[in-house]
C-alpha cells in the first residue's frame, strides 16, 4: 500500500515538473502545428493520471528486504558508481578486479572466492577483451607502461 | 516463385563459413547465456548489443550473431526450468509446471530432448511462417500513413501495458517514463534542445542501450544480491541422455497446434513469447481434460510451452521487421539492434535491402538447425556450465555491461546512466511495474512524435485526422480494447502457480 503510494506521489511531482519544464521548451520559426511542446505535455498528462490511480488505488506492498540487505544493495550502487568515475583514469584491470571482487562479497560472502572472483574476473576478460575481440581497452593507469 | 528467389538470396548472403561460424558461435553463446537463471534473452541481447559494435562486424554479421543468440536464448531458458525450476526467462516460465516435476521424476534427459524438438518445432514453423506472412504484410504497411503510424505505436503500447501487467495504471506510467526520457535531445523539427537542462551530455538524448543495459543487465545483479544468489544449485541429477522417439510421437500434434498458437500470439504487437508458451500451455490442458495430468510432468506439458514459447519469438518478428513494432521485451532489443546497425525496419526494408530481411530469415533456419544438433547431443556440456555460481557470474555480467557501454561512447556519464537506470528498474519490477514498456517507450518515442506531428501538418492540424482512414479506427479500437479487456478478464487469465518443493 505505502510502497504504491509513496512511489506514486514521487511519479506525480516529476510528472508535473515534467509538463512545467515542457512549457519552457523554445520553438523556433520552423513552426508545425503540434510544434516541440504539445507531445512532452501529453506524457506527462497521462504519467500525472498514471500516479493518480497508483496513489488511490495501491496495490499490496512487496516485500521489501531487510536493513542489512538494503545497505548491501547501497554499497554496490556506490562501488558502480565509483567504477564508472575511475575506469578511465585507473585503467580497466585495477578498477574491475576491486568492484568484482566486491560485487561477489555482495552476492555471496565469503572473503577468499570473492577475491579470486574479483582477480579472475579483471584478467579473464581483460585478456577476452584486448586479445580475442580486439577492443581498444586501456588497461593500466598512463605511465606504467 | 518470388519466395524460393528470396531464399536463395538470403542463403547466399548467410551461408558463407564466416556467417555460418558466427551462427555457431551465436548459438551456443545464446543457449548458455538463455540456460545461466539471471540471463535471459533481452539480457543476454542487450549485453552484447555494444560488443558487436565495437567488433566492427558488418550489419548482416551482425545480424546473423544477434539472431542466433536470440533463438539460443529461446532454447536455452528451458534447461534452467527442467533442472531448477527457475525460469531462465519470463516464457520459460510454463516449461517450469510440468519439466521440472518430470526431472524430479527422474526423466530429466527426456524432458530436455523433447522440449528441445518442440522448440524446434515451434521455431522452424514459425520462421516459415514468418516467410509468408512478412512479405504480405509488407505490403499491407505500404497503406500506412502517420496517422496509422501513431495509432499503431499506440496500440503496441495499449497492449503490451494490458498484457504485461496486472495493473494497467503502473503500465501506462512505465511507457511514460520511457516515453518521458525519449523526448529528452535536440528535437528532429526544430533543431532546439528539449528538456536537456543545459546538460550537454544529454543533448544526444539517452541512448537506448544504456537504458536497455541498466534496466535488465544491472538491475539483475541488485536482486542477485537481495537474495545472496540462492536457488542457483542443481537439485536433480541427469542420467544418460537418450532420444524419447515414443513421446515425441505422442506429442506432436500438441506441438504443431502449440506452434500455431504461440505463432499467432507471437505476432500481435505487445503480446509476445510469454503469452504464446502461456496460450499454447493453456489450450492444450483444456484439451488434454482432467485426465490429461497437467502439472504432474506429462510430456505434453513440456512440448506445449516450448513450442508455444519459440513459434512466439519467430512470430514476433513479423510486426518487428514490417512495421518497426516488437512484440516483446526481447523484440524490442532485437529493434534496438537493427537501429543501431543503422537498418530501419518498415515495408521499405523488404524492398530496399532485400538481403538483410532475407539473409535473417535463412539465418534463423540455419540458427535452428544448428540449435537442434548442439543441444541433443551436447546438453550435458550445457548443465556443467549452470553450475557456475552466481557469485562469479552476475560481477562477469556487470564488467561486461559496463566495458560494453563504455566502448560505445567513451564517456562516464553514460556509464552513471546505466547504473541509474539499474536502480530505476530495481524499484521498478520490486513495485511490480513492467520494464518493457520503458524501453519500448525509449525506443519509439522520438517516431510517435513524428507521425503525431506528421500527421498534423499534413491534416494542418485538425485532430480529427487521426481517425480518417478505416485502418486507422481499427487500430484505435484494437488499442482501447487491448488496454481495457484485460482489466475483465484478470480472473479467467490467471497464471498458474509455479511448483513449489
Amino acid at each position: 500500500m505505502a510502497s504504491d503510494r509513496i512511489f506514486g506521489l514521487v511519479m506525480l511531482f516529476l510528472a508535473l515538473a515534467y509538463m512545467a519544464s515542457a512549457t519552457q521548451i523554445q520553438t523556433s520559426f520552423l513552426a508545425d502545428p503540434v510544434g516541440p511542446r504539445a507531445f512532452p505535455m501529453l506524457i506527462g498528462a497521462v504519467a500525472a493520471i498514471s500516479s493518480l490511480v497508483m496513489i488511490l488505488r495501491p496495490d499490496p506492498d512487496p516485500d521489501w528486504p531487510a536493513a542489512p540487505t538494503f545497505v548491501a544493495l547501497l554499497v554496490a550502487v556506490v562501488v558502480l558508481v565509483a567504477y564508472a568515475f575511475a575506469l578511465k583514469p585507473l585503467g580497466f584491470v585495477i578498477p574491475t578486479a576491486i568492484a568484482a571482487g566486491i560485487l561477489s562479497y555482495q552476492i555471496s560472502p565469503r572473503p577468499l572466492p570473492a577475491v579470486a572472483a574479483g582477480v579472475g574476473l579483471s584478467v579473464g576478460l581483460y585478456i577476452v577483451f584486448k586479445y580475442a575481440l580486439g577492443l581498444s581497452l586501456i588497461g593500466f593507469p598512463k605511465g606504467w607502461m | 516463385m518470388d519466395l524460393f528467389a528470396n531464399l536463395a538470396l538470403g542463403f547466399g548472403v548467410a551461408l558463407s563459413p564466416f556467417t555460418l561460424m558466427l551462427a555457431v558461435v551465436g548459438c551456443f553463446l545464446g543457449t548458455i547465456i538463455g540456460a545461466l537463471p539471471g540471463l535471459g534473452p533481452s539480457n543476454g541481447v542487450a549485453i552484447l548489443i555494444p560488443l558487436t559494435f565495437t567488433m566492427g562486424l558488418d550489419a548482416t554479421s551482425a545480424l546473423v550473431l544477434m539472431t542466433s543468440v536470440y533463438y539460443g536464448a529461446m532454447y536455452g531458458g528451458r534447461i534452467s526450468s527442467i533442472l531448477l525450476n527457475i525460469p531462465g526467462d519470463e516464457p520459460a516460465l510454463m516449461t517450469t509446471l510440468d519439466g521440472y516435476p518430470m526431472a524430479k521424476a527422474g526423466r530429466a534427459g527426456d524432458a530436455l530432448v523433447l522440449s528441445g524438438v518442440a522448440s524446434f518445432v515451434g521455431a522452424f514453423l514459425a520462421t516459415v511462417g514468418l516467410m509468408l506472412l512478412a512479405p504480405m504484410l509488407a505490403r499491407v504497411a505500404y497503406l500506412f500513413g502517420p496517422a496509422e503510424y501513431f495509432a499503431l505505436y499506440l496500440l503496441a503500447f495499449c497492449t503490451l501495458g494490458g498484457m504485461a501487467s496486472n495493473n494497467q495504471a503502473k503500465a501506462a506510467l512505465a511507457s511514460c517514463i520511457g516515453l518521458a526520457i525519449a523526448m529528452i535531445g535536440v528535437d528532429n523539427n526544430s533543431g532546439m534542445p528539449r528538456l536537456t537542462y543545459g546538460n550537454m551530455h544529454l543533448m544526444d538524448g539517452v541512448d537506448f542501450l544504456v537504458a536497455i543495459v541498466g534496466l535488465f543487465a544491472i538491475a539483475e545483479v541488485f536482486f542477485f544480491i537481495e537474495s545472496h544468489g540462492k536457488g542457483s544449485s542443481i537439485g536433480v541429477k541427469l542420467d544418460k541422455v537418450r532420444i524419447p522417439w515414443k513421446d515425441i510421437n505422442e506429442t506432436k500434434w500438441t506441438m504443431l497446434r502449440s506452434s500455431g498458437v504461440g505463432f499467432i500470439a507471437g505476432i500481435l504487437p505487445g503480446a509476445g513469447a510469454s503469452l504464446g508458451s502461456f496460450m499454447a500451455y493453456m489450450s492444450e490442458k483444456a484439451l488434454a481434460g482432467d485426465k490429461g495430468g497437467f502439472g504432474t510432468g506429462v510430456p505434453k506439458g513440456v512440448a506445449a510451452p516450448e513450442a508455444g514459447n519459440n513459434a512466439a519469438a519467430g512470430g514476433a518478428l513479423v510486426p518487428m521487421l514490417t512495421l518497426g513494432v516488437p512484440g516483446s521485451g526481447t523484440t524490442a532489443v532485437l529493434l534496438a539492434l537493427l537501429m543501431t546497425l543503422n537498418i530501419t525496419p518498415g515495408p521499405t526494408l523488404f524492398t530496399d535491402r532485400p538481403e538483410v530481411v532475407w539473409g535473417l530469415i535463412a539465418s534463423l533456419l540455419i540458427a535452428n538447425v544448428v540449435l537442434l544438433l548442439m543441444n541433443v547431443p551436447m546438453v550435458k556440456v550445457f548443465v556443467k556450465i549452470l553450475m557456475v555460481p552466481a557469485w562469479v557470474l552476475l560481477p562477469g555480467v556487470t564488467m561486461i555491461s559496463f566495458v560494453g557501454i563504455y566502448s560505445l561512447s567513451g564517456s562516464y556519464f553514460d556509464l552513471l546512466l546505466m547504473v541509474g537506470f539499474g536502480v530505476l528498474g530495481y524499484v521498478l519490477r520490486k513495485l511490480d511495474i513492467p520494464t518493457v514498456p520503458v524501453i519500448l517507450g525509449i525506443l519509439l518515442g522520438g517516431n510517435m512524435e513524428n507521425a503525431l506531428r506528421r500527421a498534423m501538418v499534413l491534416s494542418d492540424g485538425d485532430a480529427m485526422f487521426l481517425f480518417s482512414s478505416p485502418i486507422a479506427i481499427g487500430l484505435w479500437i484494437f488499442a482501447i480494447v487491448g488496454f481495457v479487456a484485460p482489466m475483465f478478464m484478470r480472473g479467467l487469465l490467471k497464471r498458474p502457480q509455479a511448483v513449489t518443493d
